[in-house]
């Protein structure tokens, strides 16, 4: 029992509300949504720290014991993912407050950022698959007010197919929960593994699986990411940039917690289907990145391969591409959000979104350009920046199981993702400059600041891959035994 | 009983499914505020239909029925109708700014 564990969730909701309340003062807005922000990332550090000499935590709601009550469980995995997504949305945040504007700030966007976060920092933490969907929708909610906020013509028109993709999604989420409870009559992850690895996993609970997959991948965008270029396009850069970082991930999280855990038995199964779905994934994302004309497609295309890589990890299996698909979801998240808002900020100084029309940046904005370099390098999995540790670990697992085709797609994905930021690169940044040094825009202090602060963070997982190899370690088996998750939490 | 419940949940959800892939913008809304509704009678009709008494230990010596169904049913009601709103909601601007609610019309151009 550690109370504090409650507090990832608690506190952004608490702050969302009183801040409802502050609607005109913006400056406090931005003050108190930061501090809040700063104050989990710090919180979410000491929790990984504490899981790491106590073991598994967990805290029962209202006292009700497993499997009977709801229960928030805090293992390696979900606290690493806590703290990384706490960390993007703080430096997100400080992007926002240079550059978001008025009309934003007014109308309730601080108070949905961090209700967006509360519901991703639930649905890591929860250990009931019921109170997953509720944490899901919390932040779906958030997430939908935040693609339609502004209401443009195209904002409006894409978030309405958003909402209905992810109303449809979540109806089949309370599908495939109401046969779960059906057959296996509990809804506690750790009951319902034991009460599965009883029962055999029998065809139905295999098929139940499979319905999860379904849900899961329309969330992280595995094969079922037609919804995706279209709204991640739309709404202002930072929401993209968070929405990059974090709803897919939460997918991607969900889809490892329910194929490692609760139905881990029918490997060829499950674990073929949901390595086919990640190869056609990259090979689709792929060919998206290469046919894509302006810098937004392409950057949502890498979103999409950048999934299909992390699910090799899953669909292999093995402890070492487990790691390597930890190590890569921190990469990813960090930098997916740095490449939205580069590919924002592009769009902000020259008004353009075409790559071909944009040339000569660097001239003007010389850190701007490197750390779009850098970026680019972090991405394509050049070491020591921060893709290397994963890509490595993720195809040593591969070559371990025996996944050749899986190896070669995701490594033939890294050099097309390198082509594919290249061109931006070349064509945008190098080359003639059309505009002068006087007429060119200033990029706001808080962006650079924020460009800083994620160049940092990539070059700190790379580098000091050593010093989070502790943590990623200790999640890699938790996952692969979950014998460890289920004594924690029923023989507590 | 329960086959009963089941043919009534599937002749919901093809409702549904034909009201969510038709083109006009409050039939789809109709058609997912359906659907919700079908998922609701499945996890009552999954969760074990009404077989034993009301869950209150002073009240009977058992067997029980399992009332945690009910209080799924109760959370999703509540979430389908906050999503139902939202939507109906966005649906009305986007027909106020778009100047349609035809969903064939509103896919947008490749490249604009």
């Amino acid at each position: 029992m550690n109370n504090l564990l409650v507090l990832p969730l608690i506190i952004p909701i608490i702050t969302a509300v009183v801040l409802v309340f502050l609607k005109d003062h913006i400056v406090l807005q931005r003050i108190i949504s930061f501090i809040t922000m700063l104050f989990v990332t710090v919180l979410s550090f000491i929790l990984l720290n504490i899981v790491q000499t106590e073991g598994i935590l967990r805290l029962d709601f209202s006292g009700w014991l497993p499997p009977f009550g709801i229960l928030f469980v805090a293992d390696s995995f979900a606290m690493i993912l806590v703290l990384t997504a706490s960390v993007v949305t703080t430096i997100c945040l400080l992007y926002a407050f240079s550059t978001i504007g008025n009309r934003h700030e007014k109308m309730f966007f601080y108070p949905f950022v961090l209700f967006l976060i509360a519901g991703v920092n639930g649905s890591f933490l929860t250990g009931d698959i019921f109170n997953l969907f509720v944490c899901f929708e919390v932040m779906l909610l958030a997430s939908y007010v935040l693609i339609a906020l502004g209401g443009e013509k195209r904002q409006l028109r894409e978030s309405l197919k958003y909402v209905l993709i992810n109303v449809v999604a979540s109806w089949m989420f309370l599908v495939a929960l109401a046969f779960l409870y059906g057959t296996v009559k509990t809804l506690n992850m750790a009951h319902i593994a034991v009460r599965v690895a009883e029962a055999g996993q029998d065809p139905l609970l295999t098929t139940v699986s499979i319905l999860f997959l379904i849900v899961f991948s329309l969330k992280a965008g595995l094969l079922l990411f037609f919804w995706l270029p279209g709204s991640y396009s739309v709404p202002p850069t930072v929401v993209q940039a968070l929405f990059a970082a974090l709803l897919t991930k939460v997918g991607i999280y969900a889809l490892i917690r329910t194929f490692t855990l609760m139905f881990p038995l029918q490997q060829d199964v499950t674990h073929t289907i949901i390595g086919i779905m990640a190869g056609v994934t990259i090979i689709a994302g792929c060919m998206g990145a290469l046919s894509g004309r302006d810098i937004y497609t392409i950057a949502t295309y890498n979103v999409i391969i950048g999934v299909g890589f992390i699910l090799i990890g899953l669909a292999v299996g093995t402890e070492t591409a487990m790691t390597g698909a930890i190590y890569y979801l921190i990469h990813d998240m960090l930098a997916k959000a740095l490449l939205f808002l580069l590919v924002g900020m592009m769009f902000y100084i020259t008004g353009e979104s075409v790559v071909k029309k944009m040339s000569g940046l660097i001239k003007n904005y010389p850190i701007f350009g490197w750390i779009f370099f850098i970026v680019m390098l972090a991405l394509a999995g050049i070491p020591p920046l921060s893709g290397f540790v994963g890509k490595v670990l993720i195809g040593q697992g591969a070559i371990e199981a025996g996944s050749y085709i899986l190896l070669a797609l995701g490594f033939a994905s890294s050099i097309i993702v390198l082509y594919s930021l290249l061109r931006i690169f070349l064509a945008s940044f190098f080359g003639e400059t059309t505009i002068s040094l006087e007429d060119s825009k200033p990029i706001p202090k808080g962006a650079y600041w924020s460009f800083i602060l994620f160049t940092i963070s990539i070059v700190f997982v790379g580098m000091g891959a050593e010093s989070l190899a502790v943590y990623v370690k200790d999640a890699a088996e938790t996952l692969m035994n979950p014998s460890i998750y289920i004594d924690a939490i029923l023989k507590g | 009983m329960e086959s009963l419940m089941m043919i009534l949940i599937g002749i919901l959800v093809a409702v549904a499914t034909y009201l969510v892939l038709s083109r006009n913008m409050i039939r789809i809304i109709l058609g997912t505020a359906l659907l919700s509704h079908a998922v609701h009678l499945l996890i009552l009709t999954v969760g074990g239909l009404k077989k034993g008494d009301v869950p209150l230990l002073s009240q009977s010596e058992g067997p029980f029925t399992d009332a945690l169904p009910q209080a799924l049913i109760l959370t999703a009601i509540v979430i389908s109708f906050a999503t139902t709103a939202f939507l109906l909601v966005l649906a009305y601007r986007t027909y106020k700014t778009n100047g349609s609610d035809d969903l064939q019309e509103l896919r947008g151009m490749p490249d604009e």
